[in-house]
């Protein structure tokens, strides 16, 4: 059978009661059957991209609380994932390496797609393990000073003043 | 440039030039970038905002770029309100606090918000429909700052951000439309959802979550990942066309089977807008909106379109307040806002009163 609204393969076969003893039959494919069932769009205002964000994140582990990736914690900047599906803001660049799992079904929902085309930064850019390993050596100088070891602090110090002085700025 | 400058000139955006005018006030396009080396702006502390902050301005120095850096967090709330207004800043960076600020053209084509949501939104606006203008000149921006700085990047994801929702080309592009016509012919819920169905979003005047007012609204792609920034700028140049030609049929509706009224209203909000001792924000809007359409359709012929458009920032209650120089209550700003439009429309093509 054929989707009603498309030439697509109806696999979709929905009764819908309208009042007592009335009904209606649809056949629809895929797309058009979420279309059918999703509630009716009243907002005209979109709501905030990191509203949707946070909803896409969400309702899947709303369902499965408490989820062991709740729990997975990021080495470079510290942020749980827990902590990122209640902001809808991911703490560093890193983060999409460590949570990759969860994100990419995510990624897939926002925007239909889960490799980027387009444009490239003309320099190379430099491997992950290189552009995380100032921010979490800046972490550790963080920590080594809220612990008192200034002689780690100062170790630290000079190990970011050395990389940032490579690469020039 | 200081800030008082600012309200000496208006945005190049305003100018009512460049194709399709009547109905759209302008185009821009936004990238959101991340320096590679620092954690994103929510898990920044202080210091490293600083840093972010101070990379940010060496690289527009080293760059030779023409922009004046404004320090957000050294303003108060009045100043920053005002830039918000002038679609310099987002409410999002004028309400947050720490180190954070925005870098602006002379023009105000550019500006370049540090420490938004990512550390760097870069954002190109010009009057008129011409997006690919408009993503000529922000790319060649781009690939200046990328010379001087690193971005987090990687080739399978793209530019990556704070929120998924913009990671891949972290591209926003909109035009900002005036569709008068279809909101008096009660069409514009249905452009609006058939706009929802293709993945683009609407908004209002001020960006994300602001309520639509005078007529004015946004619309823009959603989708950032999978897509190349000329793929998906194509998908907003090929359906704008559509949305201008429903709104201009709208308008010759309007102007065939209800001519007379339509003539009434627009007289009348002039007639108001000229004469009134005090108005509110609201009504300003609304009766500018009329005042824009009607001088589109020629039932107006002594006001040009750039003093309109600017009206609409400049009887804001931050612009009011800067210009006159304190900061005024509901009532007072009714009675500024009043007296500066008379001013500014007692003369419609002369320039502001300065």
């Amino acid at each position: 059978m054929q989707c009603q609204k498309c030439a697509k393969p109806a696999t979709f076969h929905i009764t819908d009661i309208i009042e007592k003893g009335k009904h209606r039959e649809y056949h629809f494919c895929d797309e058009h059957a979420r279309q059918h069932l999703a509630p009716p769009e009243e907002a005209l205002e979109a709501p905030s991209m990191s509203e949707i964000a946070k909803k896409l994140v969400s309702q899947p582990a709303s369902l499965r609380e408490p989820s062991p990736a709740d729990k997975q914690v990021c080495p470079v900047c510290q942020i749980t994932f827990l902590e990122f599906r209640n902001s809808g803001r991911l703490g560093c660049p890193y983060d999409y390496e460590v949570f990759r799992e969860e994100l990419m079904p995510l990624l897939e929902n926002i925007h239909g797609e889960t490799r980027h085309s387009g444009k490239v930064p003309r320099r190379a850019p430099r491997n992950t393990q290189q552009q995380t390993t100032l921010i979490q050596l800046r972490n550790e100088l963080k920590r080594a000073v809220a612990a008192e070891d200034y002689e780690a602090a100062a170790r630290l110090r000079d190990q970011i003043k050395t990389i940032e002085k490579e690469q020039g700025r | 440039m200081t800030l008082d400058d600012l309200t000496k000139s208006s945005g190049e955006w305003l100018r009512g030039t460049g194709p399709e005018s009547d109905i759209v006030m302008c185009s821009r396009i936004r990238l959101a970038r991340n320096l590679a080396d620092f954690p994103f702006t929510n898990r920044a502390s202080r210091s490293e905002k600083t840093e972010i902050e101070a990379n940010f301005r060496a690289a527009i120095a080293h760059a030779h770029l023409e922009l004046s850096y404004l320090d957000v967090n050294g303003l108060g709330t009045l100043d920053r309100q005002f830039l918000v207004e002038r679609q310099i800043v987002s409410r999002e960076l004028a309400n947050s606090d720490g180190p954070r600020g925005v870098a602006i053209s002379s023009q105000e084509n550019v500006a370049i918000m540090v420490n938004e949501e990512d550390h760097l939104r870069v954002q190109y606006m010009l009057s008129g429909f011409r997006l690919p203008e408009v993503w000529e000149s922000i790319n060649h921006l781009d690939d200046q700052l990328e010379e001087q700085l690193a971005y987090a990047f990687s080739s399978e994801l793209g530019y990556l951000t704070a929120c998924p929702t913009n990671v891949g080309t972290g591209i926003r592009v909109g035009v900002m439309l005036h569709l008068p016509g279809l909101v008096q012919t009660k069409q514009i819920d249905k452009v609006f959802r058939a706009l929802q169905k293709i993945n683009l979003a609407v908004r209002g005047l001020y960006g994300e979550g602001s309520q639509a007012s005078g007529d004015f609204y946004q619309i823009s792609n959603q989708q950032t990942l999978g897509k190349s920034e000329p793929e998906l700028i194509k998908i907003l140049t090929d359906v704008v066309p559509q949305v201008l030609q429903y709104e201009r049929n709208a308008r010759q509706t309007l102007l065939t089977e209800r001519r007379q009224h339509l003539h009434d209203q627009v007289s009348r909000a002039y007639g108001v807008l000229k004469t009134a001792q005090t108005i509110s924000s609201e009504e300003t809007m609304l009766l500018l909106s009329s005042v824009r359409m009607g001088i589109n359709l020629g039932l107006i012929d002594d006001l040009s379109i750039a003093t309109v458009n600017e009206l609409f920032i400049q009887t804001q209650p931050a612009f009011l307040q800067k210009l006159r120089g304190s900061e005024l209550g509901v009532e007072e700003r009714n009675v500024e806002r009043a007296s500066y439009l008379r001013r500014r429309l007692s003369n419609g093509r002369q320039p502001p009163p300065h």
